[in-house]
C-alpha cells in the first residue's frame, strides 16, 4: 500500500514538475487504463452486448422455420410480433402466472431464508455448521433430480405430503393436477430449493451485526420482536433490497421447474413467462416472436426492479 | 444417388460430428466399417436393437448406433439438431412432422433403388410422406384412432355393434345413456385434444385447407356441420365437459360405465387388455361418418433419411430392411405396433387378434391431414376455439368462421412464400 502511494505521490510530483508534458502523460495513462479493461470490455460485448442487440433486430423479424431453411425467407416486421403478442390470451396467462409466481415466491423465500438465517445466527443453536449444510444442500443439487423427487412428495395418492394430509382428516389433494393447487405446490419446491442460497447471504450480514447494539437494545428493554424490528432489520436493509431484487428476477425467470414437473400443465396454468418463450422458440421454432418474448420479460424485470429501488431509496436502505 | 455432391450442410455436419465425438462424425473409420447413427423414440427405440444383430450380419459392412430420444422432446431434438448440422443419417419421425422436415430441406427424396419400398402401404399413410409429388418418407409402423366401445353396455341397450352413420351413432348413445343412467355419460371427447374434432372434420367432402393449404376452410358446410354434432354430444349430455387432466384413469372410468365409446389407437389395446377385469366387455369399431362409416387421420412413423448425412446407400439399406414385411411382423410382436406393411397384417400374431381387425378397416379409409408445417397449431386452435364453443361462447358458424381467421393468420407467411414461388 505504502509502495503504491509512493509511486503515486512521486508521478503527481512529477507531473507537477514538467507541467508541460501532463496531457501527454495522462493520455497514456488513459491508454494503458483502456488496455487493462480492454479484455472485459471485449468479453462483455461479444458475449452479451452483440448478441442482446441481434436478438432486438431478431424480434422484428419473422425469423421462422422457413427462415432457418433460407436465409431469404426472413422479413423485416416491424413490431407486429409485439403487437401479435399482446394480442395473445395465452402470453397474458402466462404473464399473470409469472406475476403470481413472484408476488407469492419473492415474500415467502425472503421469509423463510431470514428467518433461517436469524435461527442459525442465535447463540444458543447447537451444531450450527451442521444445520447450515442442511439447509444449503437443496440450492446445491441438481434441479430436475429434485424435482422428480417433489413429484413423488406431491403425488395425489402414493405421495407423503397428501399422506400427512390425510392422516390429520382432510381430503387429498391433486397438487399437479389441478389448475387452483399447481402453483402453490410448484411454489413449495421453488422456495425449498432456493432459499438456502438467500439464508447464506443473510447470515453473512447477520453477523456482521455488532453485538453491543443488541446489548444496548436489551439494556433499553427491548424485546426479541423488537430487536429484530429495531436493530437486525435496519442493519440488514441493504442487503435486503440486494436479495429482493436477486429473487424477482430470479422469478420472473421460472422455467425449469414447471418444464419438468407439469410441462406448463394442467390447463396451461403452470406456464410462465419463460416457458412461453422456450415453446415459442424451440418449440414452434419462432424465433423472432420468442426474441419479442424475451425482451418483453426484460423491459417488466427492470420495471419492477426500479419500482424496488424507488421504494428502497424512499424507505432509507441505501444512499 | 450414392455419389454425394459434397456442400456446406454436409461438410459442416461432418466437421461438428467429427468435432463432438471424432466418432460418429468420421463413419468410414479404418477398419471399413460404416456407422450409422439412427435416432428412434419411446418404445421404438428400446426395442429396435433386437431387430438389428440380424442386419448386422447380413450387411456385414454396416454397424447401426440406435440414439433414444423420448417422445415429448424428440420434435424440438429434431429441429434443433437441423440448425445445429448435427441430424443423424437417418431417424423415426412422427408422420405429421415430415411436411415440416421436408419444407426445411432436412430429408432426402426417396431414390429410385428404393421405390419398390411404396408397394404394399395403406394409402392415406403414404400421403402424408409425399410432399410436392415425391416421397419423402418410408411408412414404418401406422396407427389411426377408431372407438373403443362397451360391448356389454351397448348390447344392454339393444345394439349389436356401432352403428355406421352419426344421426344413428348418436341414437345409440342416447340409449346407451338410458342404461347406465342420468350421471354417467356415452362418448368422452377430451376438450383439450384435438383428434376426436379433426376426425369428425376430415370426413366431410371439403378439405380442411383451400387455396393450395394457404387458407383455411373451417366454415365450410361439412366442417361446420362437425362442429354442430360434436357440440350436440356436449349439448346433450352425452359428453361430460372435461379435460383429459380431470379423467384420473381412463381405464377405472371405463370400467365404471362413466363413459362407453372412447377415442383411441392401437397402444390402448394393450392397456385395456391389463386393466380391464373379465367382466368388462369391450370391442374395437371403425369410427361412424355423416353417411356411412366415415374416415380418421392416419398417424404413425415414417423412416426418414437426412440430406446431410455422407452415408445415403447404407441408410435406405436400412429403411429398406426395417420396411421387409417379416421385420415388421416381428416388430409387431415385440412391440404391439401395427406394420405400415399391409403384407405383414398377415402373419399369424396380427391376424388372430380381434381388436385389431377394425383397424385394418379403418386405415384403408384413413385420410391424410393437410400437409403444411403450420398444421399442428393450426388444429391447437381450432381445438382452442372448439372449447370455447362446446362451454357456449360461439355458435358452430361463429367458430368455423374464428377457426378461419386464426388458421389464416398462421399461413399468412406460407401464401408471402407461395406467392413468391418458394413454398
Amino acid at each position: 500500500m505504502t509502495d503504491v502511494r509512493l509511486n503515486m505521490a512521486k508521478v503527481e510530483a512529477e507531473a507537477a514538475v514538467r507541467p508541460r508534458r501532463r496531457p501527454g502523460g495522462a493520455r497514456a495513462r488513459e491508454r494503458a487504463a483502456w488496455g487493462f479493461v480492454a479484455p472485459a470490455l471485449i468479453a462483455i460485448g461479444v458475449f452479451f452486448a452483440v448478441p442482446v442487440f441481434a436478438a432486438l433486430l431478431l424480434s422484428l423479424t419473422d425469423f421462422d422455420i422457413y427462415a432457418l431453411a433460407d436465409l431469404d425467407n426472413v422479413r423485416f416486421i416491424g413490431v407486429q410480433n409485439y403487437e401479435r403478442l399482446f394480442g395473445n390470451p395465452l402470453f397474458w396467462g402466462a404473464m399473470k402466472n409469472t406475476g403470481l409466481f413472484a408476488v407469492l415466491g419473492v415474500p415467502l423465500s425472503i421469509a423463510a431464508s431470514l428467518a433461517a438465517a436469524v435461527i442459525l445466527n442465535a447463540r444458543v443453536v447447537k451444531w450450527r455448521p451442521l444445520w447450515r449444510v442442511i439447509f444449503f444442500a437443496p440450492f446445491v443439487t441438481t434441479l430436475v433430480a429434485t424435482a422428480v423427487l417433489w413429484n413423488y412428495l406431491l403425488h395425489t395418492r402414493y405421495g407423503v405430503i397428501n399422506w400427512a394430509i390425510s392422516s390429520v382428516g382432510l381430503s387429498p389433494v391433486d397438487w399437479l393436477g389441478q389448475p387452483s393447487t399447481s402453483i402453490p405446490a410448484i411454489l413449495m419446491f421453488v422456495v425449498w430449493k432456493i432459499f438456502g442460497y438467500n439464508m447464506l447471504i443473510f447470515l453473512a450480514v447477520l453477523q456482521t451485526v455488532p453485538d453491543d447494539l443488541y446489548e444496548a437494545a436489551r439494556i433499553d428493554g427491548a424485546g426479541v420482536w423488537k430487536r429484530f424490528t429495531h436493530v437486525t432489520l435496519p442493519a440488514i436493509a441493504p442487503t435486503l433490497l440486494l436479495v429482493s431484487i436477486i429473487s424477482v428476477a430470479s422469478f420472473f425467470q421460472l422455467f425449469a421447474e414447471p418444464y419438468v414437473m407439469t410441462q406448463g400443465g394442467p390447463a396451461q396454468s403452470t406456464v410462465t413467462v419463460l416457458y412461453f418463450m422456450y415453446e415459442e422458440g424451440f418449440k414452434w421454432w419462432n424465433l423472432g416472436s420468442a426474441s419479442a418474448v424475451a425482451f418483453v420479460l426484460f423491459v417488466c424485470i427492470l420495471a419492477v426492479t426500479l419500482v424496488q429501488l424507488a421504494v428502497a431509496k424512499r424507505m432509507g436502505a441505501y444512499e | 444417388m450414392s455419389v454425394i455432391r459434397p456442400d456446406r450442410r454436409a461438410a459442416l455436419g461432418l466437421l461438428a460430428g467429427a468435432a463432438a465425438s471424432g466418432l460418429a462424425g468420421c463413419g468410414r473409420r479404418d477398419d471399413g466399417v460404416l456407422r450409422l447413427t439412427f435416432w428412434a423414440m419411446g418404445n421404438e427405440a428400446t426395442n429396435v436393437p433386437l431387430l438389428l444383430p440380424e442386419f448386422e450380419r447380413l450387411n456385414p459392412g454396416i454397424k447401426v448406433d440406435v440414439q433414444a430420444l423420448p417422445w415429448s422432446a424428440a420434435h424440438q431434438k429434431l429441429l434443433t439438431a437441423y440448425a445445429g448440422d448435427s441430424l443423424p443419417d437417418l431417424s423415426q419421425v412422427g408422420n405429421t412432422w415430415v411436411s415440416e422436415m421436408a419444407a426445411i430441406g432436412a430429408i432426402s427424396a426417396l431414390p429410385d433403388f428404393a421405390s419398390d419400398l411404396l408397394t404394399d402401404q395403406f394409402d392415406a399413410v403414404l400421403e402424408t410422406n409425399r410432399i410436392d409429388g415425391r416421397v419423402v418418407g418410408v411408412p414404418w409402423y401406422v396407427d389411426t384412432r377408431l372407438i373403443f366401445y362397451r360391448s356389454d353396455l351397448l348390447e344392454q341397450a339393444g345394439y349389436g355393434a356401432v352403428p355406421p352413420t352419426w344421426a344413428g351413432w348418436k341414437q345409440a348413445m342416447l340409449a346407451v345413456k338410458r342404461v347406465v343412467g342420468s350421471d354417467k355419460y356415452a362418448v368422452l371427447l377430451p376438450l383439450n385434444e384435438f383428434e376426436q374434432l379433426l376426425t369428425f372434420g376430415l370426413q366431410g367432402d371439403q378439405s380442411l385447407l383451400r387455396e393450395q393449404a394457404t387458407r383455411g376452410n373451417f366454415s365450410s358446410p361439412s366442417f361446420v356441420a362437425a362442429l354442430a354434432f360434436y357440440k350436440s354430444l356436449f349439448d346433450e349430455g352425452l359428453a361430460p365437459v372435461a379435460s383429459a387432466a380431470q379423467i384420473s384413469n381412463v381405464w377405472t372410468e371405463f370400467a365404471r360405465g362413466w363413459f362407453s365409446f372412447y377415442f383411441s389407437g392401437p397402444w390402448t389395446i394393450g392397456d385395456f387388455r391389463n386393466r380391464l377385469g373379465p367382466e368388462t366387455r369391450w370391442m374395437t369399431s371403425g369410427v361412424p361418418g355423416p353417411d356411412g362409416m366415415g374416415a380418421s387421420a392416419p398417424g404413425g412413423s415414417s423412416l426418414v433419411v437426412y440430406s446431410s448425412s455422407p452415408r445415403q446407400e447404407a441408410a435406405w439399406t436400412l429403411v429398406r430392411y426395417l420396411s421387409d414385411p417379416a421385420v415388421q411382423a416381428r416388430f409387431n410382436v415385440v412391440t404391439g405396433n401395427l406394420p405400415a406393411r399391409q403384407s405383414a397384417w398377415s402373419a399369424q400374431a396380427v391376424a388372430n387378434d380381434p381388436y385389431i381387425a377394425a383397424f385394418k378397416g379403418q386405415l384403408a379409409r384413413a385420410e391424410a391431414v393437410p400437409k403444411v408445417p403450420e398444421w399442428e397449431r393450426i388444429v391447437t386452435e381450432m381445438q382452442i376455439v372448439a372449447e370455447r364453443m362446446v362451454r357456449g361462447e360461439y355458435t358452430p358458424e361463429a367458430a368455423g368462421a374464428e377457426i378461419d381467421r386464426r388458421a389464416d393468420r398462421l399461413l399468412e407467411k406460407r401464401r408471402w412464400m407461395m406467392e413468391r414461388g418458394r413454398a
